[in-house]
């Protein structure tokens, strides 16, 4: 009775959440918001280029940790452990071993991924709180090693000397490439993100955040996917790291250490958790934040608590849910057929 | 079974259709409380067989120790194949699909997203995917229309329709259903019981779980009658004359 109506002709237009929003006013404000955001930086420079430059980095890992906690619905409090990974990974084999630094980049990537999966295979049988103990202890272990093993990570006194981002003889030194060189990267993860998310694959892991039962009893072999999704997040956290041992030119334990948690979780649940764009918005946002607040002196913590707690509050599902504002709402259903 | 029972399970004899799915002393407990004590039961190829009982007979639990969702003892069997062992995961590519009570959809996700999560077990068969698009339209025209909505947003009806409809997808041998009817104004509710009834008609065999009597009944061919875990009766549908029989099996 309906076989000419096809699928994109749809009378009623509620778009699923993830991409900012189809047609969303408040999506296209955030958009041109940003886009003059880094306008500013670039014509001003300093300081705040090295601001986005960091909110870049913690971008790309937050890109990473969503699919394991937004997509999946998982707890992790250790994957700054795979940053350090890659941090340390790049520094000693770029230093160390003279590798070049996209090449070391590479391997500490597989390092990462290695080790996220003899990691990831005993601790992800756990649940929620228990699989949030475990993953906060590996942060610490990790934190703990990269202080200890001074023959290798140099402990507290950390490691100079990276060279920068590059491919043979071109070097990445002026502030404003590293930003660009930067955005390109976490627009490529967000875009391998988002092309993910809409994949069965990524289907799979959403319904798994929703239902575990219900996911299993249509097939999808829960563990193997609870993995997968540990797994890329290591990955996108190794490469953060990297891309931090490369633009600063210096690491130290510190860096990857529980600061590093609570930042990108931050970062996250302001940006919206789940969603494709979130996680880079939320990167953004809660990187000038505390260069917003810098004005008003020794209140500034407590001028930032109150800027996350109203984003909270106004923003529960995070900022780039503000997009679906805009949206009509789903038409009154019809009576059943 | 106890001496009470109207007549003892037999019609297995009866039936010259092979079995589809044979369960033999099924048992399963949360913790201490035995929420279902062995029970057997089958359903033939092609066969509608509803399951009555009150609330807290053990109709979920059986449903779900079946698919493995919860752990029981006992022995199952699917088309000779002994699945007992099987996981769940496994059980849904043989063909062993369960509507869940609630529905169990993924209501932040579109409709034609859960569709395509029913038809996860093919791959990426993108022709066969289209082909069960095709059927599960055909048969819940509204999901068509509805297929860019978040599936939270729809009515209750249309959500069990969307329930049916991606176990569909799923390419079910056999179909297992808990409570579709549940909250549903009894007009919706016949729509979708008579969906189930041109499904079956095609050949699907069908368990269906449920506490509205004259509905799951309409349909039926044979019945089991579940109380306090355990089998009371077994039956063709058209003995089950009316409630006051019900009543009977119910609190025996």
């Amino acid at each position: 009775m309906t076989s000419h109506a096809s699928t994109s002709t749809s009378p009623v237009r509620r778009g699923a959440p993830g991409w900012l929003g189809r047609t969303g006013y408040v999506g296209l404000g955030g958009a041109v918001l940003i886009a003059l955001l880094f306008g500013f930086v670039f014509v001003k420079g300093g300081y705040l280029l090295t601001v986005m430059q960091l909110a870049m980095i913690y971008g790309v890992f937050c890109v990473g940790l969503n699919f394991f906690m937004g997509y999946t619905g998982q707890a992790s409090f250790g994957q700054n452990a795979f940053a350090a990974i890659g941090g340390y990974g790049s520094a000693i084999l770029c230093v160390e071993y003279g590798l070049p630094p996209v090449l070391a980049l590479l391997v500490a990537m597989a390092i990462a991924g290695v080790a996220a999966v003899v990691v990831g295979w005993p601790t992800l049988r756990l649940r929620g709180h228990y699989l949030a103990m475990a993953t906060f202890a590996l942060g610490l272990i990790t934190y703990d090693v990269s202080v200890q093993w001074e023959s290798l990570t140099k402990g507290y006194m950390g490691y100079a000397g990276i060279p920068p981002l590059g491919i043979g003889p071109f070097e990445v030194e002026d502030e404003r490439a590293k930003l660009v060189c930067l955005m390109v990267i976490l627009v490529f993860g967000l875009w391998v993100s988002g092309r993910l998310r809409n994949s069965r694959f990524g289907r799979a892991l959403r319904a798994i955040s929703t239902s575990e039962p219900g996911a299993a009893a249509l097939g999808i072999r829960i563990p193997y996917y609870k993995l997968a999704a540990f797994v890329i997040a290591a990955l996108y956290a190794s490469v953060a790291g990297s891309l931090f041992a490369h633009v600063v030119g210096f690491i130290s334990p510190e860096v990857f250490g529980l600061q590093m948690v609570v930042v990108t979780f931050t970062m996250l649940y302001v940006g919206g958790i789940g969603t494709v764009l979130g996680p880079a918005i939320g990167a953004i946002v809660a990187s000038l934040l505390p260069e917003i607040v810098r004005s008003t002196g020794r209140f500034q913590d407590i001028a930032y608590a109150l800027l996350l707690l109203g984003l909270l509050v106004y923003a529960p599902k995070g900022l780039s849910a503000l997009s679906g504002l805009g949206r009509p709402r789903a038409a009154e259903p019809k009576p059943g057929s | 079974m106890t001496a009470a029972d109207p007549r003892p399970a037999g019609p297995r004899d009866v039936d010259p259709r092979p079995a589809l799915i044979e369960v033999a002393g099924l048992s399963a407990s949360y913790g201490r409380v035995a929420a279902l004590k062995p029970v057997d039961l089958h359903v033939a190829e092609g066969e509608f067989v509803t399951v009555l009982g009150p609330n807290g007979a053990g109709k979920t639990t059986l449903l779900r120790a079946i698919c493995r969702l919860v752990d029981g003892a006992g022995r199952i069997s699917f088309r000779g194949q002994d699945i007992s062992t099987l996981r769940t995961h496994h059980l849904a590519r043989l063909g062993i699909v369960m509507v869940q009570e609630g529905r169990g959809l993924f209501g932040e996700m579109t409709v034609r997203e859960n569709l395509l999560l029913g038809a996860y077990g093919l791959g990426n068969a993108a022709d066969e995917v289209e082909r069960r698009f095709g059927q599960v339209y055909a048969l819940f025209p509204n999901l068509r229309q509805r297929a860019d909505q978040i599936a939270a947003s729809m009515s209750g009806g249309e959500q069990q329709m969307l329930a049916v409809g991606r176990a569909l997808m799923a390419g079910p041998k056999l179909l297992m259903l808990d409570e579709p009817s549940l909250g549903l104004a009894p007009r919706i509710a016949a729509g979708i019981l008579d969906a189930l009834g041109a499904l079956n008609r095609e050949g699907l065999g069908i368990l269906l779980v449920e506490q509205k009597a004259p509905l799951a009944l309409k349909l039926a061919q044979r019945v089991y009658v579940l109380a306090s875990g355990s089998v009371r009766a077994e039956l063709p549908a058209h003995e089950i004359g009316s409630h006051h029989d019900l009543a009977r099996f119910y609190f025996h």
